[in-house]
């Protein structure tokens, strides 16, 4: 009751943060050592098959082709100690006819590495009229790298329509159990009213 | 031959009339009896279907306190309670086991539905897998607004309930 | 002719030995979700959890709202922990925005945080309580969570679901005399504290029916990806709040909680101790606290991001919580996915229940610290 009126007391104090504004942009154009010092790991092995998608303070984000990722997963797991999946996310791109799939790791084991989370992405094609599990929208799965990627995975299935070969229970989990749409989270899904 | 002179069916016919005139007769008193009986036990199945049995379990916690007011949180088996207290969102997934627990209750049972979620759908009026309100799947007595309804509203909304229940026909 | 049946469907064998049972959605010994266990006599073979009895589609919604409407439903998938969930959002839009957090507005956040996490970690116990037949320790920490509700309450003007954090602070100031209301409650709270340890965790029913159930090794936490109170009950030390600190985290004096046993009883003492460690972190907070300023940077109307991605985390009642934000320069979001710490650890549920005895099912499952409505999302 009190703070409602603390509120506009403190409203013309916005001009001030301007200039840290502008401070904060630079920042990231300096890219962190330790951080730029694991992704040249990566791509020294690699070469061209990886790129990097960007190097910011804690984050790394690696884009791999999905006919490598089974390798690059590997070696990211034994070479740079990363040990557990945060998430496993897919983010439909319909006007590039893509979905990509995006890994969040992080490392229990190492103490340097517990503030880094390693994004691992990957593309897959996607088809118009989706038939989930039984068209081109499918990749090898991460489960026998990253066991705790099994759930994750399965959610990923049914949300996006993409197929893990290789998992070993590609059940329906989060949806009823008798969902004949196109997976929901597609951008040609539409909900009400919108 | 007694037996000649009354047919049974005009025994049965007599005997249907007594009883009417007698269930006439102690209609009301025994009707406010039962209902009295009901009015103070109510039991709410243990059904969670949302983030709303948050605010159920702190209504049943010391502050509040719902068992004055003859709602007992049992964790008993669902044939034995009366009624349903729908915690907030139902689900396309629920919406199924929702109907197959009202079903396999006895009667008379009586249904409030809690949160904005449970009345119209609520804050997820637009989400593709949570139904526009729980009426379509079984008859609701009481609504009880808010999102979540503050445990006093839930107090109220039972107090509404033995409201209605006192007036109810027996049936 | 036998028909073939759609994909994702199969039919099961009937063994005469082996029993299934439906544990949930309405079982007093499961949440909001279904667990399906097989068993042989009174032990269990196999479990499969089936969770999505609550999936409300936060995720899909998020992206047809701006960033600011998203606030009040993205709090719904726990509303007892709601600054939390709404922590790394906040932290995530404000990285794609370039917002910069007054001082005040980052130990308020912190306090906020810490106490909600008390109000999270009481209802938790409360119905492991119960669960476990500990009738009192439904009644004592459900009345003691509503002392630390009355706070929030003063701060946001709700009882539990707060949309207190927006992106660049908070949403208003505290009120008057909070420092002193707060420091009170807190020295009541630590005292209660006190009593749970002797009624609760010193009993010696309960650490029959927990010591030694469900345990989880060392290597099997880290494999499985577990996070949370079920980590640190298996001796592996990682706190968000120290490992990665956000916010003022790294000027304040608190300390990780680490057990080894990596049973229930241990993973049921942790979140406790993080209590404890709250208590702690909120009255170093209030001491440190700028004592006026501004809490809050206005935002333009309709706030766009750049074509950029984030993952920010927390550490949350249930562990770390994440949010990752792409954003592709429209004022809605492209897609929001919350990486919670319920989801993470479902899988342990098949690996900790095989072989258990049904008796002993709801310790081991609510000592997960699980909450099935977040799980879902
Ligand atoms: S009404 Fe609000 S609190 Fe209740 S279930 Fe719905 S969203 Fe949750």
């Amino acid at each position: 009751m009190s703070s409602e009126t603390t509120i506009d007391e403190k409203s013309s104090e916005t001009v001030e943060t301007k200039p840290e504004i502008a401070k904060k942009e630079i920042t990231p154009v300096v890219e962190p050592k330790f951080e730029k010092s694991l992704a040249e790991k990566v791509v020294s092995k690699f070469g061209t098959i990886v790129t990097i998608g960007f190097i910011k303070p804690n984050r790394i984000r690696i884009n791999a082709k999905k006919e490598n990722i089974l390798d690059v997963a590997t070696f990211i797991r034994d070479e740079l100690n990363f040990d557990h999946a945060e998430s496993v996310t897919g983010v439909d791109y319909p006007k590039s006819k893509e979905i990509e799939v995006v890994y969040h790791l992080g490392s229990y084991t190492e103490p340097q590495l517990a503030k880094q989370v390693l994004t691992l992405a990957t593309r897959v094609p996607r088809e118009d009229i989706p038939n989930p599990g039984h068209d081109s929208t499918r990749m090898p799965s991460l489960r026998d790298v990253f066991y705790s990627v099994e759930f994750h995975e399965r959610e990923c299935f049914e949300m996006l329509g993409v197929y893990f070969d290789g998992h070993p229970d590609n059940r329906r989990l989060l949806l009823p159990e008798d969902w004949a749409d196109i997976p929901p989270f597609r951008k040609d899904f539409g909900i009400k009213g919108r | 031959m007694q037996k000649e002179l009354i047919s049974s069916h005009a025994t049965n016919v007599f005997l249907g009339k007594l009883g009417d005139v007698l269930i006439k007769a102690i209609d009301k008193p025994l009707g406010y009896a039962l209902n009295w009986g009901r009015l103070w036990s109510l039991w709410p199945v243990h059904i969670e279907t949302a983030c709303c049995s948050v605010e159920f379990g702190a209504a049943s916690g010391p502050r509040y306190d719902v068992e004055r007011f003859g709602i007992i949180e049992a964790f008993g088996s669902l044939r034995q309670c009366d009624l349903v207290v729908v915690q907030g969102t139902i689900t396309r997934k629920m919406a199924p086991r929702l109907r197959m627990v009202y079903d396999q209750m006895p009667d008379p049972k009586y249904v409030i539905a809690m949160g904005a979620c449970a009345i119209t759908g609520g804050l997820y009026f637009d989400s593709y897998n949570v139904l526009p309100g729980i009426d379509g799947v079984i008859p609701v007595d009481v609504y009880v607004p808010g999102c979540p309804p503050r445990p006093e509203t839930l107090i109220q909304g039972c107090m509404l309930l033995q409201e209605k229940i006192k007036r109810m026909k027996v049936r | 002719m036998i028909t073939p049946l759609p994909p994702g469907i199969q039919l099961e064998k009937v063994d005469d030995r082996i029993m299934t049972l439906n544990v949930g959605p309405q079982h007093p010994g499961s949440g909001h979700m279904r667990l399906i266990i097989k068993v042989d006599g009174d032990y269990i073979v196999s479990c499969d959890p089936d969770p999505g009895y609550v999936h409300r589609g936060e995720e899909k919604m998020a992206e047809y709202r701006n960033y600011i409407q998203n606030i009040p439903h993205l709090e719904r998938p726990v509303i007892h922990d709601s600054c939390n969930i709404l922590y790394p959002y906040c932290l995530a839009v404000e990285d794609l925005l370039g917002l910069e957090v007054p001082e005040r507005a980052k130990y308020i956040r912190v306090i906020a945080s810490e106490l909600n996490r008390c109000v999270y970690t009481l209802y938790w116990l409360a119905i492991y309580g119960i669960f476990l037949g500990h009738s009192t320790m439904f009644m004592w920490p459900v009345g003691d969570r509503e002392f630390c509700i009355d706070l929030l309450e003063a701060m946001s003007g709700a009882r539990v679901t707060h949309a207190y954090f927006v992106p660049g602070g908070v949403r208003n100031d505290l009120p008057a005399n909070f420092e002193e209301r707060c420091l009170r409650q807190i020295d009541y709270f630590e005292k209660r504290l006190k009593q749970y340890e002797d009624i609760f965790y010193q009993n010696p029913v309960l650490k029959q029916r927990t010591e030694g159930t469900g345990v989880l090794s060392r290597m099997d936490a880290i494999r499985l990806g577990t996070t949370g109170s079920v980590l640190r009950s298996a001796g592996v030390d990682f706190d968000v709040r120290k490992k990665e600190p956000y916010d003022v985290y790294d000027n304040l004096d608190f300390q990780t909680q680490v057990l080894k046993e990596g049973d229930s009883y241990a993973r049921s003492r942790v979140p406790y101790l993080d209590m404890l460690e709250s208590c702690r972190i909120i009255k170093d907070a209030l001491k440190k606290m700028p004592k006026s300023g501004s809490v809050r940077t206005k935002l333009k109307p309709n706030p766009k991001g750049g074509n950029d991605e984030v993952y920010r985390r927390v550490e949350s009642g249930r562990g770390s919580l994440g949010m990752y934000v792409v954003s592709d320069g429209k004022p809605e979001p492209y897609r929001v996915k919350i990486s919670v710490g319920s989801f993470r650890n479902l899988i342990c549920m098949p690996y900790l229940l095989k072989g258990e005895k049904l008796g002993n099912m709801p310790a081991v499952y609510w000592s997960l610290n699980y909450w099935p409505v977040e799980a879902d999302r």
